[in-house]
């Protein structure tokens, strides 16, 4: 075995036909990749396009079913992440891999030498945080983080490895512009140190402004290679969804009638130690207007869905009404039945149940608010599977929820198609309120168009939204007005063609402007 | 060479129903080596603890009076442990339940009426509820440990009978045995058939199961106990209170063990005595595993475990093993079936060192 035998002999990694079978699907079909030293490369694709598959063999997780990874000029075969570690590669998973229950240090350390004492970790890695801007606690407990916190435990613990290769999926998804801008920072001098990155992402602007080079990835085969920064938006989402990917399509003064929401001098005390307290929250949506609501991971994002959903009801039934009707203090249920509908942020454990059937699924939120259809009548409440079968095929046809078999286990689905399939069981009941948290966390460039597009028509139609996100291109494309949560705090909230980005960061970092309660109470 | 275990695209359902059979053949393969260590025929003591009970008439009545407190039990279990509320004290409430419903018959003797055995039953549900619902308080309120506080709260309930009948209910007339007065021919469970002992308590099993079957595929009930079983945030954001279904689980199951025991006591006992239990409540969380936290799969279960029972009196006389066996057979069917059901979710990979020498081995079958 010399190292002249890759047709990529100068590069750092190279992949040749690398195949993952999953019974007979294959997940990654005969891959070619390689990566430079000292580059940039772009890894793009949908959600299901194999990407997380390709990386995860990468890096040990998986074993292929066929192909070779060479590495540095020889054939390896990376067993575990301790062996991908120890070539040289480091890694930052989409879906963190930590242990709740143990400190941000103790999670470090688990992926490093043991006889590295603890005291000493907890210091390298509050300093490398502080040095790449993403600050960490290294003694608090994973339990008590915002996914976003969790994210960056995830980016200084492949950092401190220092390793030759790093793989990021997704990174940016819950940072600030200011904070991204701070990442890239980061992987510029890592590639200005001779050491290259393998960078996920479904955002494409970012890929053309940071990457050398990209692979594109569709049904988990190569599409194309290309220089992304010769490239349009356009193009490269192109080569990812095989299809032009329209804008959404939104009126420009949409006409509002009358409030669906009105929240007033919310507070909600911290329910653990660890959670963000509400302090005096006010917000009002009208019918056919899209509020959203920007903000860093943890910041109260959570806690205000819990309030407005009445997941956790809160003590003063006055501080919210939906349709003129106070509720603070009824539950959720209670809140369906008035016309609303929730979307929460986590699709697996929260808004589904993953190892349920998609029917069942849709029986989770409405088991209460279609009682009628779904149930038969009196105490007993037979469930009509037929029925509720049938909703099922019509939401996902209206969705283009694509899935194997007819009524297959939501956990089975790829987060997009299992996001539609939620997003549209609200919708499939015309809420007159929906409130939505993430909307489109992880999920492909396609998908996301068609979740965005279907809050706005909800809106156009005279139902009130709020949409709690932390992607802003997402807020700009579909807000009305726009309001930033930070520290538990609402901003007053702002016409969102009079929001500038620079504004809104600023805003997202904590810094609120004195005036904005006495302003917000005129403008209503 | 390495084994590794790679997930499953989805549940193997040929896996779900050949893992309790495949568990079956382990324990019987590893019994036979035991009973081959111990110096006897493993195919003589095997036929003697499997076969022979089932030969007889008299055994078959046996097989099912075991039967039906292990699947009663085991079904009021399958409740709990889908809702995961882990309620291990089940033998307690059962013991609970006896002494509740042992109270006309021990109380009022005099009492005699077509109403009283109707009223014990129910009087001894009532009983194992309750009893089952002090963890059910202690978790709501405190979020204390269901597991550890049913398991101690057996040692009580069982202590709690040997005083009475060593104490306030003990038979004056009785010779100073540690036993109650015998229960009134109206305070009997009354028996099935002519030819044997079986009593209606197996009816009241089988009538459970297919109840509590029906309200897990059918019944909203059933449905809010598989979403909070899964994940309790799921089942807040379906409006399902995780609370009350902690006291609904323990109740139910604490109900059904209950019944189970003032059964076995009206209708095989016959009165109350210091132990009224080979460890049926115990027993009964194999058996809810063994026919997997399925009410109709419990059935077939239940009467494997009863055989167990059977066997192990069985093969005291016949080739002088200690009932301990029983046991053992026992312990060895739970630890093969829980192994087993990793079939269901995992398939095994032989792994050789080089990797693309598995790759080409794995490829055909692809």
């Amino acid at each position: 075995m010399t190292d002249a035998q890759g047709p990529q002999a100068g590069s750092l990694l190279s992949v040749e036909g690398l195949t993952k079978l999953f019974g007979s699907f294959a997940a990654c079909n005969a891959i070619d990749l390689s990566v430079a030293p000292g580059e940039i490369h772009a890894l793009l694709g949908e959600n299901g396009a194999g990407k997380s598959t390709l990386v995860k063999m990468l890096f040990g997780v998986l074993q292929p079913s066929a192909g070779e990874i060479v590495w540095m000029g020889k054939p390896v075969t990376v067993t575990s992440p301790g062996e991908a570690r120890r070539l040289g590669i480091g890694m930052v998973f989409q879906h963190f891999s930590l242990f709740e229950a143990l400190t941000v240090a103790e999670n470090i350390a688990l992926s490093l030498d043991p006889k590295i004492p603890l005291a000493k970790i907890a210091d390298e890695a509050a300093t490398l945080s502080r040095a790449y801007g993403l600050p960490l606690d290294p003694n608090s407990h994973v339990a008590d983080l915002s996914v976003g916190e969790r994210q960056r435990i995830e980016i200084v613990r492949a950092l401190l490895q220092n390793p030759k290769l790093i793989i990021l999926d997704e990174p940016t998804s819950v940072l600030t512009p200011q904070e991204a801008d701070k990442l890239f920072e980061t992987l510029f001098k890592l590639k200005a140190e001779g050491r290259s990155v393998l960078y996920i992402s479904h955002r494409l602007e970012e890929v053309q402004r940071i990457c050398d080079r990209a692979t594109v990835l569709r049904h988990g085969k190569v599409t194309g290679a290309c220089d992304p920064r010769t490239e349009t938006p356009a193009s490269l989402a192109r080569m990812m969804v095989g299809s032009d990917v329209a804008s959404v399509e939104r009126e420009a003064e949409p006409s509002l009638g009358e409030v669906l929401v009105d929240v007033k001098a919310l507070s909600v005390a911290a329910r653990t130690p660890f959670a963000v307290p509400l302090s005096n929250l006010d917000l009002q949506v009208r019918a056919g207007e899209v509020l959203a609501i920007a903000g860093v991971a943890g910041n109260g994002q959570g806690e205000l869905f819990d309030a407005i959903s009445g997941e956790y009801p809160v003590t003063d039934d006055q501080s919210i009404r939906l349709r003129g009707r106070p509720v603070g203090r009824m539950g959720i249920n209670g809140r369906r039945l008035l016309g609303a509908g929730f979307v929460p942020e986590e699709r697996h454990g929260h808004a589904a149940v993953s190892d349920m059937s998609l029917s069942d699924n849709l029986l989770l939120s409405r088991n209460q608010s279609d009682r009628k259809a779904f149930l038969t009548g009196g105490m007993s409440g037979v469930i009509r599977h037929g029925v509720i079968r049938q909703a099922t095929q019509r939401i996902c046809a209206a969705m283009d929820v694509r899935k194997s078999g007819e009524d297959p286990a939501a956990g089975s689905l790829s987060g997009g198609n299992l996001q539609k399939f939620i997003i549209g069981r609200e919708l499939d009941r015309q809420p007159s309120v929906l409130v939505v948290n993430q909307p489109t966390w992880g999920v492909d460039a396609g998908a996301a168009r068609r979740i965005r597009q279907a809050l706005i028509d909800l809106a156009r139609a005279g139902s009130a939204v709020i949409v709690i996100s932390q992607d802003l291109d997402e807020i700009f494309e579909v807000a009305t007005n726009i309001a930033v949560i930070s520290e538990g705090r609402l901003s007053r909230p702002y016409p969102a063609g009079e929001l500038s980005l620079e504004k809104i960061g600023l805003l997202m970092g904590g810094v609120h402007d004195s005036s904005s309660h006495a302003e917000g109470a005129h403008a209503h | 060479m390495r084994i590794e275990l790679e997930r499953r695209a989805s549940a193997s359902s040929l896996f779900a129903l050949v893992s309790p059979i495949l568990a079956l053949v382990l324990t019987l393969l590893a019994g036979a080596i035991m009973f081959l260590m111990l110096g006897k025929d493993p195919g003589h003591a095997l036929y003697s603890f499997f076969i022979e009970p089932l030969l007889e008439v008299w055994s078959l009545h046996e097989l099912a009076i075991k039967a039906a407190p292990l699947i009663l039990i085991a079904v009021g279990l399958s409740v709990c442990y889908r809702s995961n509320n882990w309620n291990i004290g089940a033998e307690g409430q059962f013991t609970m339940g006896a002494i509740c419903g042992s109270m006309l018959p021990i109380l009022v003797p005099q009492w005699q009426s077509p109403l009283v055995l109707p009223l014990m039953l129910v009087m001894g549900a009532i009983g194992g509820a309750l009893f089952a619902g002090i963890p059910a308080l202690l978790k709501t309120r405190f979020n204390t440990n269901e597991i550890l506080v049913s398991l101690m709260l057996v040692y009580i309930a069982q202590l709690f009978l040997d005083w009475l009948v060593r104490g306030p209910w003990r038979d004056p007339k009785g010779f100073n045995f540690p036993q109650s007065v015998s229960f009134s021919a109206d305070a009997v469970l009354p028996e099935l058939l002519e030819s044997g002992r079986a009593h209606w308590a197996i009816v009241f099993a089988l009538v459970a199961a297919v109840a509590v079957w029906f309200m897990m595929r059918y019944m909203l009930k059933g449905f809010q106990v598989t979403v909070l079983g899964s994940s309790e945030r799921a089942g807040r954001f379906a409006g399902f209170s995780s609370r009350r279904m902690v006291w609904f689980s323990l109740m139910l199951s604490g109900a059904c063990a209950g019944l189970a025991g003032i059964s076995e006591v009206s209708g095989s006992i016959g009165h109350l005595q210091p132990s009224i239990s080979p460890g049926y409540g115990f027993t009964a969380i194999i058996v809810a595993f063994l026919g997997r936290l399925n009410p109709l799969g419990i059935i077939a279960s239940g009467f494997v475990l009863a055989l167990t029972y059977l066997g192990g009196e069985a093969a005291q006389l016949s080739i002088g093993v200690s009932d301990k066996v029983t046991r053992v057979f026992q312990g060895l069917l739970l630890f093969f079936v829980l192994s087993c059901d990793t079939l269901i979710l995992y398939r095994i990979r032989l792994i050789f060192s080089d990797g693309r020498a598995s790759a080409e081995a794995r490829s055909p079958h692809a």
